[in-house]
C-alpha cells in the first residue's frame, strides 16, 4: 500500500461501523437515477460523497449516479448523501461533510468542448484529513459518457484503496427471448448492452481473449456445436473449430496464443489445445470419461476442467504441457463450471447440493475450504472480475433471470441484468479494451 | 395404379417396422392416405391406364418410408444405452443407410434442463455417439452418420417435471 491517506479513511470508517450500523448500506441515495439493488452488509465500507458533477443533467448520462453505483457494488464503499453544487473547483467545507461521516468526497464536472467531445473532471478529497488527493479529466466522444464515468469511479477506487477498479471492463453473456439468442457486451455496472451477435440458433460458453478484442463462444448456427471467433469492433467472424461432432468450451490462454477446448472428433468429449489460428491441434487428456470446461490457470501451466471420471462430474487439473490429472473438488456429487481468480489462489464453480438447487462455491485453493456465497438455487456461470474482488453468475432472483455480481465472501451481492429474457452464460471481460 | 402400388408396399413396409416397436408417437402419415378405390372399367375400347407400363418398386423410398416416424431414440436418467426397444429402429434406419451410402445423417444429443450447459453438451454427445455405434455394429458406414449434440439447448418439451424431462432425454435421426 503506497497511499497513507487510504490507511486513515479506512480506519476511521472502522471506527464509525458501529454508529453506521449497516441501516444506510441498505437505503439508496435518492437521487440515485438508478437503482443498485445490494443485498447484504460489508465489514469494512469506506463512506464516500459523490454529489451530482456541475452540468451533469445537461450531459445525457447521470454521471455522478453511475459512479456512486459502481462503487457500492464494489463492496468497498458506503455511499454518504449530502448536499450538491459542487464541483472539482469547490473548496469543501470538511467539517460540515464531517459531521456527515463522509471520510472521502469527490466532486466533478460535465463540460460540452468546442469540439462536441464531453470533458468530465472530477477532484477526490480525504476528509477525515482535509486534504486534497488529487483528480483526472476525460474528454470523451458523448457516446463514451458512461465509459469516462466508468474509469472516473475506477480511478476513485485506486486512489482509495490501492487495487485497480473494473468499473470500466466489460461483460459478455447471451440472452434468449422468443426463440431468438444474442450475445451481449455491456459495462461491468451491466448498462449500455450491445448485440455482438443475434442468432435463431443457441449461443453458449462466450469467452473473452485476454486483450479484450476478440470474443470465442459456441455457436450452434449450422445445427451442431461450432467455436467461432470474432472480433469485437469489426464483427469479423470466423469458425475456429468445426469438426467432426461437437466442439465446445474454449477458453483463452493467459498469453492470448492459445485456446483449450472440447471436441468430440475422435469419439466422446476430450480436451484439446490449439493455437487460436485453429492449427497445432493437440489432444490434451485421453480417457472414456467425459472431459470438458477448460480453463487455464493464470500461470498458463495448469488447466482446471470437468471430468466425469470418477463417477459424477467433479473439478480436476492438469499440466497444460501433459501428465496425469488430480482431483480438485471432493465435497458434492456434482462440481461443474470451474473459474480461477486472477491471483490463481481461488476456483469458484457451480455445485449441486440437495433438492438439485445449484449455487456458486469459492475454493482457496491452498486450504481446500469451500464456503458457498448464494442462497439461490439455480447459479451458473461464475466467473472473477479481472482484479478477483468480483464474482458474475447467472441465477434467478424474484422469478426472473438475472446477473449478480458477488464479493467472494457473498456478503455484498448486486443485480444487473434484469429482464424477461433468459439471461444466461455471463464472462466477465479482461482490463483494458 | 403405380403410386397405389409404391403407397401400399410403403404402407407395408412402415407396418412390418412398427410391429417391431413400441415407440410411436405420431401416426405414420402414409396411414392417412388409404388408397383410393379404382372404378374398374368396363369399356374395354378406352382404357384409362397403361396397359404396358411396369411400375418401378424404390426399395429407397419404402426404406425411407420405413423410418418416416421412427426419427426419435428415448433415454432414461443418467443413462447413454440405446434400450432393447429401438433395436428395430435402429434396423430400420441401418438398412436404409447401407441400402445407399450416399445419405448423410446427423444424429442430434440431447439432455434434460438439469445442470450445466457444458456438460449436458458432452452428455448429450455421449447419447449420440451411442446410437452411432449401434448403426455402425450393423454395417453402417462412420463417414455416413454425424453425431452431434445441443446439451440442454433445444428442449423438445417445455416443463421442470419428469415428464417433460423423459421427452427430453434424447437423439433425434435426421437426414443432412
Amino acid at each position: 500500500m503506497t497511499d497513507p491517506h487510504r490507511k486513515s479513511a479506512l480506519h476511521s470508517s472502522a471506527r464509525r461501523r458501529f454508529m453506521a450500523a449497516g441501516a444506510s448500506t441498505l437505503s439508496l441515495p435518492a437521487w440515485a437515477q438508478f437503482r443498485v439493488e445490494i443485498a447484504g452488509v460489508g465489514g469494512t465500507q469506506l463512506p464516500i460523497a459523490v454529489p451530482e458533477f456541475r452540468d451533469e443533467a445537461r450531459a445525457g448520462q447521470p454521471v455522478s449516479a453511475i459512479v456512486r453505483a459502481d462503487l457500492e457494488r464494489s463492496g468497498q464503499f458506503r455511499i454518504v448523501d449530502g448536499p450538491t453544487g459542487l464541483s472539482e473547483l469547490s473548496q469543501p467545507s470538511f467539517v460540515d461533510w464531517r459531521a456527515r461521516q463522509a471520510d472521502a468526497l469527490a466532486a466533478g464536472s460535465v463540460t460540452r468542448l468546442a469540439d462536441g467531445r464531453m470533458d468530465v473532471r472530477y477532484k477526490l478529497w480525504d476528509v477525515v484529513k482535509g486534504v486534497d488527493q488529487g483528480g483526472e479529466s476525460h474528454a470523451v466522444v458523448p457516446d463514451d459518457l458512461r465509459l469516462a464515468a466508468h474509469r472516473i469511479a475506477d480511478s476513485i477506487y485506486q486512489r482509495l484503496t490501492g487495487e485497480r477498479g473494473v468499473f470500466a471492463t466489460r461483460m459478455a453473456y447471451v440472452t434468449k427471448a422468443g426463440g431468438r439468442y444474442s450475445l451481449r457486451i455491456t459495462d461491468a455496472d451491466g448498462e449500455g448492452g450491445q448485440v455482438a451477435l443475434a442468432s435463431p440458433e443457441p449461443i453458449i460458453s462466450p469467452a473473452w481473449s485476454p486483450d479484450g478484442k476478440e470474443l470465442a463462444y459456441v455457436s450452434f448456427e449450422t445445427r451442431k456445436a461450432v467455436v467461432w471467433v470474432q472480433d469485437l469492433s469489426t464483427g469479423r467472424r470466423r469458425a475456429l473449430a468445426d469438426f467432426r461432432g461437437s466442439n465446445s468450451a474454449p477458453a483463452y490462454s493467459p498469453d492470448g496464443q492459445q485456446i483449450a477446448l472440447t471436441l468430440s472428433r475422435e469419439g466422446g468429449s476430450q480436451l484439446f489445445i490449439m493455437n487460436r489460428g485453429g492449427d497445432g491441434v493437440r489432444r490434451l487428456t485421453q480417457t472414456q470419461a467425459i472431459d470438458t470446461e477448460p480453463v487455464f490457470a493464470p500461470d498458463g501451466r495448469t488447466l482446471f476442467f470437468v471430468s466425469d471420471r470418477g463417477g459424477g462430474p467433479q473439478i480436476y487439473r492438469m499440466p497444460v504441457a501433459g501428465g496425469s490429472a488430480e482431483r480438485v473438488t471432493f465435497s458434492g456429487a456434482y462440481n461443474i463450471s470451474p473459474s480461477i481468480s486472477p491471483d490463481g489462489r481461488s476456483l469458484a464453480y457451480i455445485t449441486r447440493i440437495g433438492g438439485g438447487a445449484f449455487r456458486v462455491c469459492v475454493m482457496d485453493l491452498s486450504s481446500g475450504s469451500v464456503q458457498q456465497i448464494s442462497d439461490t438455487s439455480d447459479d451458473e456461470s461464475p466467473s472473477f472480475s479481472p482484479n478477483g474482488r468480483l464474482l458474475v453468475y447467472a441465477t434467478r432472483a424474484g422469478g426472473r433471470d438475472v446477473l449478480m455480481t458477488s464479493t467472494l465472501d457473498g456478503r455484498i451481492k448486486a443485480k444487473l441484468v434484469s429482464t424477461l429474457a433468459d439471461v444466461r452464460e455471463p464472462t466477465w471481460g479482461p482490463f483494458g479494451r | 395404379m403405380q403410386m397405389h402400388k409404391l403407397i401400399l408396399s410403403a404402407l407395408a413396409a412402415a407396418s412390418l417396422v412398427a410391429c417391431s416397436s413400441t415407440k410411436l408417437d405420431e401416426p405414420a402419415p402414409v396411414e392417412n392416405r388409404a388408397p383410393a378405390v379404382t372404378a374398374p372399367s368396363t369399356d374395354a375400347g378406352t382404357a384409362r391406364s397403361s396397359e404396358t407400363k411396369i411400375p418401378t418398386v424404390d426399395l429407397g423410398t419404402q426404406l425411407t418410408a420405413a423410418v418416416a416416424n421412427q426419427r426419435v431414440v428415448y433415454f432414461d436418467f443418467d443413462s447413454y444405452v440405446v434400450k432393447e426397444e429401438y433395436r428395430g429402429l435402429v434396423e430400420a434406419h441401418a438398412k436404409r443407410l447401407n441400402n445407399d451410402r450416399k445419405i448423410r445423417m446427423s444424429l442430434e444429443g440431447h439432455t434434460d434442463e438439469r445442470g450445466g450447459r457444458e456438460y449436458n453438451l458432452a452428455l448429450g454427445q455421449k447419447r449420440a455417439e451411442a446410437v452411432a455405434k449401434s448403426l455402425t455394429l450393423i454395417g453402417v458406414q462412420t463417414a455416413q452418420v454425424e453425431p452431434v449434440s445441443f446439451g440442454k439447448e433445444r428442449p423438445a418439451v417445455q416443463g421442470s417435471d419428469e415428464a417433460a424431462w423423459a421427452k427430453n432425454r434424447r437423439v433425434e435421426l435426421k437426414d443432412k
